[in-house]
């Protein structure tokens, strides 16, 4: 069917499981899901039923790889809570129900840009596809992966073969908050070095997935050592109930950069992202009720913010 | 109505390759197939396009449309319940004028039948909403309004207008007044009006009644119920905005209980016969047959189509199968059955 929206719509398929097997603290999975499979990119995302379990909505995951021929997708599942934990608990045969390719993918820079990919926990599960595209395409590529503990990294030979980042990127930087891998610290203490590296090859592109502290940090830390300089694409994960664009929750603040007046908008991070370019979040807005955990307020100058006053309604 | 006879067992297979007539209407709309998606579940509709013919569905209806671009809440927006979801999105919207020149074109473009759901703040609002709808006349695709009256009334505290019944009353004359105006100055019949209930009342039918005291020529039952989740880790409301709508299979009997008390209230003379478009909960035909039985002339798939797009098309296939398999051969026979001890399919 053709499609009215600009965005890349999904299709939906009822996915057997071809593999699932830990990798530290997670679960990856093989899905059979061809039609997917032919056209996702890296920074996509599939969103995935949790079967007759009495929860309604879908868990959508990163796309770790696709592969067209085999037509499979593969992801890699935190279990976090009762939904996620029953995906983790699939075994090859079972089926999902899942949609995708959804959401935009990490847009890629002009061949030969220098590049850093950066991943927080199972965040890191898109970077080896991302990697591959952009080592294909001439970037000289630096992995920085970290985590709170070497059980919780994803993405280094030191965790699993299979899905690392060693032998794609040019180099990889491991961290832990705990020490008990790689070097003590944040993703972000080994981010301006990196940086500083890969600029003397030319301004780099900085590609980042996890969670929203640290697209925060890898933002802010990225304007300090190079200024206005190098493009951060933040993949978010935020929480949504269809990920199809039909909920309005999964909504963030973002300035269209594009617009001389840069209007702020609550936009849908299922189809507006999940990449955002990271001078375009409201960071002011974002995270700013510690209440709300994770959640985002709406700007005071967003286009349709509330009026004192006025009331709201569902 | 005829009566649906007790069918054989070889009846009711041949029955069931023949096509049942599934066409329903809502006054002077006609619907060739009688499922809808829902208000606030299908955005502007455009959305679910790669996922099903727009123009198969009954109508798309569309999230609440308001005279100005409104950001809606905070997030989280969003707690999952046990068969059920909490939303608390705050009508996020683009306005009228956005709407009028971006989103129905597309669904026209898609060849859509369009119930176009309205809010506001004070029956002006809602009045000057239905008047630019019926404005747009015959050639456009809307086929009717829905006036979401469970949205807070500006001058009474934020109460909901669904809530009072002289308040939805006054919403529904502001309403049905503009589009009266319109279709006399066309010449055209006048756009059909469906005030959607909440069942967060304590005498459902009084502001039924009330609604088409005030105009409405059909009414949807049900809206989402009001509801609460604790976040485990802070002990805080979950929802940005404290207190969110639930929806989804949690709901389902309580929008069947509501749609059997309009229908009996219709049968006993208490309520004007007009039409009831259900809602709540349906997920699949057999739901949805659910909510035709106690007096639904259509139903809107809402909270199911977050977990499959396609759901409201699905719905109206498996509708059909079911009625099939009891070997009936048109929706309207089966509207209201379970008010008719008796009478029906085995």
């Amino acid at each position: 069917m053709s499609s009215p929206v600009s965005w890349p719509a999904g299709v939906q398929e009822a996915a057997e499981v071809v593999s699932a097997r830990p990798v530290g603290a997670y679960t990856h999975l093989v899905l059979r899901a061809p039609e997917a499979a032919r056209r996702a990119q890296p920074g996509q995302f599939v969103a995935c039923g949790t079967g007759d379990s009495g929860m309604l909505l879908r868990r959508s995951l990163s796309l770790h790889a696709a592969d067209p021929e085999a037509g499979t997708l593969e992801v890699v599942v935190a279990a976090a809570g009762p939904g996620t934990r029953l995906l983790a608990a699939k075994r090859p045969g079972d089926v999902v129900s899942t949609t995708a390719p959804l959401g935009r993918p990490f847009p890629l820079p002009a061949p030969g840009t220098p590049a850093v990919v950066i991943g927080g926990g199972y965040g890191a599960a898109p970077l080896p596809w991302l990697a591959r595209v952009l080592t294909t395409g001439g970037s000289r590529v630096v992995g920085i992966v970290g985590a709170a503990s070497a059980d919780r990294l994803l993405g280094t030979s030191a965790v699993d073969d299979a899905t690392a980042l060693d032998g794609i990127a040019d180099a990889v930087v491991v961290t832990t908050d705990d020490g008990s891998l790689g070097a003590p610290g944040r993703v972000t203490d080994a981010l301006p070095e990196v940086l500083l590296e890969l600029s003397e090859l030319g301004e780099p592109a900085v590609y980042a997935c996890g969670p929203m502290p640290m697209l925060r940090s890898v933002h802010t830390t990225t304007r300090e050592v190079l200024g206005e300089r190098a493009q951060t694409w933040l993949a978010v994960e935020e929480s949504m109930a269809c990920g199809v664009g039909v909920c309005m929750t999964c909504v963030l603040p973002v300035v269209d950069l594009d617009d001389d007046d840069t209007p702020t908008r609550m936009l849908r991070a299922c189809t507006a992202g999940p990449v955002f370019d990271g001078d375009a979040l409201r960071w002011d807005a974002i995270g700013a009720a510690p209440h709300l955990r994770g959640g985002a307020l709406v700007p005071d100058d967003a286009v349709g913010a509330p009026v004192v006053g006025r009331a709201g309604g569902h | 109505m005829s009566t649906p006879s007790a069918p054989a067992t070889s009846a009711t297979e041949e029955v069931a390759h023949a096509a049942v007539d599934l066409s329903t209407s809502i006054g002077s709309f006609h619907l060739p197939a009688p499922t809808m998606t829902a208000s606030g579940c299908a955005a502007a509709g455009a959305e679910l396009a790669p996922y099903l013919d727009l123009s198969a569905l009954g109508a798309v209806v569309t999230k609440s449309v308001l005279r100005e671009p409104r950001s809606g809440r905070a997030t989280p927006r969003m707690a999952e319940t046990p068969s059920g979801m909490l939303n608390s999105i705050g009508l996020q919207g683009p306005g009228i004028d956005a709407f009028l020149e971006h989103d129905l074109p597309v669904l026209a473009q898609a060849g859509a039948r369009v119930v176009v759901s309205i809010a506001g703040g004070d029956p002006e609002e809602f009045g000057e909403l239905a008047g630019r709808l019926a404005a747009l006349g015959p050639d456009s695709p809307v086929g009717a309004i829905e006036v979401n009256i469970s949205c807070p009334n500006v001058a009474n505290r934020g109460l909901v207008f669904a809530c009072d019944p002289g308040a939805s009353r006054a919403v529904l004359e502001a309403v049905s007044g503009a589009v009266a105006s319109a279709a006399s100055a066309s010449g055209h019949p006048a756009l059909p009006v469906l005030a959607k209930l909440s069942p967060d009342v304590t005498d459902l039918v009084a502001v039924a009644r009330a609604c088409t005291d005030g105009g409405a020529t059909g009414l949807t039952a049900i809206n989402t119920t009001l509801g609460m989740v604790i976040d485990p880790v802070t002990l805080r409301p979950q929802l940005a905005g404290v207190t969110g709508g639930t929806s989804g299979p949690a709901i389902r009997p309580i929008a069947v209980r509501c749609i059997w008390q309009l229908t009996a209230a219709k049968r006993a003379g208490v309520l004007p016969d007009v039409p009831v478009v259900g809602a709540g909960g349906v997920a699949s035909g057999a739901d949805a047959l659910q909510l035709i039985a106690v007096g639904a002339c259509a139903v809107q798939v809402g909270t199911a189509t977050f977990a499959d797009p396609s759901a409201p098309a699905r719905v109206a296939r498996e509708l059909e199968a079911e009625l099939a398999r009891r070997g009936v051969a048109r929706l309207a026979d089966v509207i209201g059955i379970a008010h008719e001890p008796g009478r029906g399919p085995r």
